[in-house]
């Protein structure tokens, strides 16, 4: 699987990552080679196999719903680059 | 023999009989640090006063009659896991100058245990490597040659117990990251099965294979440990509800008629020899301790690898979307709130972590979806099933840890895959969710060989019980590294 600058660009914009070019075409090489040596699952055939999302026996953990202290507001927000009124702070979003 | 070297076991009987008080053993190992930590470099941040502190603690506490598992002994937490007050970097700018304000579950188990805490220790970033060289700090030394690196991602853990710069130490284990840094250490190491420890406060890499896992010079202080932070744990919906047995209990020097397999996909080409002489010895060890040993076949093994490095990444750039420079952590403003994204997560993250992303989202993307991670997903079903038939038959696996002893620093960090390649032993276990245990089994090159034993989920007790048998035969967990000249030490134990 080789991938194209395009592709690498659009996976950094899906994953909001901010690449320099230099870097685009670094990951462009590596991610092929990797992707290249991934491929060699393809030759297993899994027509009837079910996929493991975890190996747990566990499915839907369920609790009762009661009301337990949380963390303090101020302690929460002190590590946040922007608060204000007891809330991150936020560019605008729209617009 | 100086109070860091002590192991759990040797200080708790010291400091049962008041021959020793935390507060010396704990100034012990902080003048270790202090005097050696320049050239190991295992920690990103020590709390000497915190930790001087806690061992105050810990001493009034024994003085009242308490006798709490590890009341006044000095561990190592790697900084991927929370601790209130304490900055918790994960090895990433990213988080540079995050100060929890929860502790995990594990550091409540510990500190309620009386564990004295050191401070926090290396790491790839966000636990993303195999060699503490993708940490955005700085790379942590093997203490048995500081040319080499100690392995990762819990590479200044396993460091920190090598070095005597703490006696036991937490790590987290996603694809080998506890047992890989424990065999190039020359420590023992146990990764739990998944489920076994919460991981309510560790910060998360890939959440269906991350875990917990604890560092010590000897079987029987990793079991004092796991003791201490297995169980179940509302705050983590993953933690199962099943008892915890008595780990030191397990610890029986008696192996007689039990099973043990010897996966034949385990010893390929490629493997160093003196790392496959010292295992084949090992298994000797094994069979003269009456085990029953026999070959095994795992024919997924080679599909670990490429299923490992789909859904690990995938799992992990879900996780780390998190990081956008609003809640902690680094924030570098743009024009808009994208803008603000792009540059905080560009510059935060380093190489690996944004490889990795890129790969997990690709994978996850539209059109790969089916071809990449549903079908990783699948073969990690046909790797689980291979351990399931494979223990029905065995109570316990032996493989090596690593194709090859640590290598040196530098060697493998330009070409990804072939670090990647580092891994091949720990990353099937891991996708399975079973527990693996290591323990030194010899010398190649110099450098301490690890002894990786599975077992299967929630089968701790078999795994140390086989690990401590075996260290009981052996010498090899005696040896130190030879970071004060003290090169006798391995001499006594080759004649």
């Amino acid at each position: 699987m080789k991938l194209t600058l395009e592709q690498v660009e659009h996976i950094a914009e899906l994953a909001k990552l901010g690449l320099t070019d230099e870097e685009k075409e670094g990951y462009r090489v590596q991610l092929s080679a990797i992707l290249e040596y991934a491929d060699m699952i393809q030759q297993l055939d899994t027509e009837a196999i079910p996929p493991t999302a975890t190996v747990l026996p566990l499915r839907n953990v369920m609790r009762d719903d009661e009301v337990t202290p949380s963390l303090p507001v101020e302690e929460v927000l002190a590590n946040a680059p922007d608060v204000e009124d007891n809330c991150f702070r936020v560019k605008a979003i729209l617009g | 023999m100086a109070l860091y070297e002590l192991t759990i076991r040797e200080a708790r009987a010291l400091l049962r009989k008041g021959e020793i008080s935390s507060v010396e053993l704990t100034r012990a190992v902080l003048e270790r640090i202090e005097a050696l930590d320049s050239k190991v470099r295992a920690y990103l941040t020590v709390t000497p006063e915190r930790a001087l502190e806690q061992a105050r603690e810990a001493d009034a506490r024994r003085a009242a009659g308490d006798d709490a598992p590890l009341l006044g002994i000095p561990m190592a937490i790697k900084d991927v896991i929370c601790t209130k007050g304490v900055e918790t970097t994960c090895g990433s700018r990213i988080l540079k100058g995050f100060v929890p304000p929860y502790d995990a579950t594990v550091i409540v188990k510990l500190r309620a245990a009386g564990a004295v805490l050191l401070g926090k220790t290396n790491t790839d970033e966000f636990a993303m490597g195999s060699s503490t060289e993708n940490s955005g700090y700085f790379t942590t030394h093997n203490p048995w040659d500081l040319t080499r690196v100690p392995g990762g991602s819990s590479g200044g853990s396993a460091a920190a117990v090598a070095a005597g710069e703490a006696l036991a130490a937490l790590g987290s284990d996603t694809g080998g990251s506890v047992r890989q840094p424990a065999a190039f250490c020359g420590v023992a190491g146990i990764k739990p099965t998944y489920g076994r420890v919460s991981r309510y406060g560790l910060v998360a890499f890939a959440s269906s294979l991350d875990q917990i896992g604890a560092f010590g010079r000897e079987v029987a202080d990793v079991a004092s440990v796991l003791g201490v932070i297995a169980g179940h744990d509302p705050r983590d919906s993953t933690s199962v509800n099943l008892p915890v047995p008595n780990y030191e209990e397990a610890l029986i020097p008696d192996i007689r008629g039990m099973r043990i397999g010897i996966p034949k996909e385990y010893f390929v080409e490629g493997i160093q020899p003196g790392v496959e002489k010292a295992l084949r010895e090992a298994i000797r060890t094994l069979e003269g301790l009456g085990a029953v040993v026999d070959e095994v076949s795992l024919p997924h093994t080679s599909y670990a690898l490429p299923a490992y490095y789909l859904i690990a990444p995938a799992e992990a750039s879900a996780n780390l979307a998190r990081y956008d420079g609003v809640k902690y952590g680094l924030s570098i403003p743009g024009e808009t709130m994208w803008d603000g994204y792009r540059n905080t997560r560009g510059q935060g993250f380093g190489p690996e972590v944004k490889r990795r992303i890129m790969l997990g989202t690709y994978a996850l993307s539209a059109g790969y979806y089916d071809a990449y991670y549903l079908k990783a997903q699948k073969v990690r079903t046909l790797i689980k099933q291979d351990f399931d038939k494979a223990f029905e038959r065995f109570d316990a696996l032996v493989t090596p840890t690593t194709p090859m002893v640590a290598f040196k620093i530098g060697e493998k960090i330009a070409d990804p895959l072939s670090m990647y390649l580092t891994d091949i032993f720990t990353l099937a276990p891991s996708l399975a969710g079973i527990c693996g245990m290591v323990v030194p089994c010899g010398l190649a090159d110099g450098m301490p060989v690890g002894m990786q034993i599975l077992t299967g989920a929630f089968q701790e007790p078999t795994a140390l019980r086989v690990a401590y048998a075996y260290e009981q035969a052996t010498e090899w967990h005696k040896l130190r590294p030879p970071l004060d000249g003290k090169a006798e030490d391995k001499e006594v134990v080759r004649q």
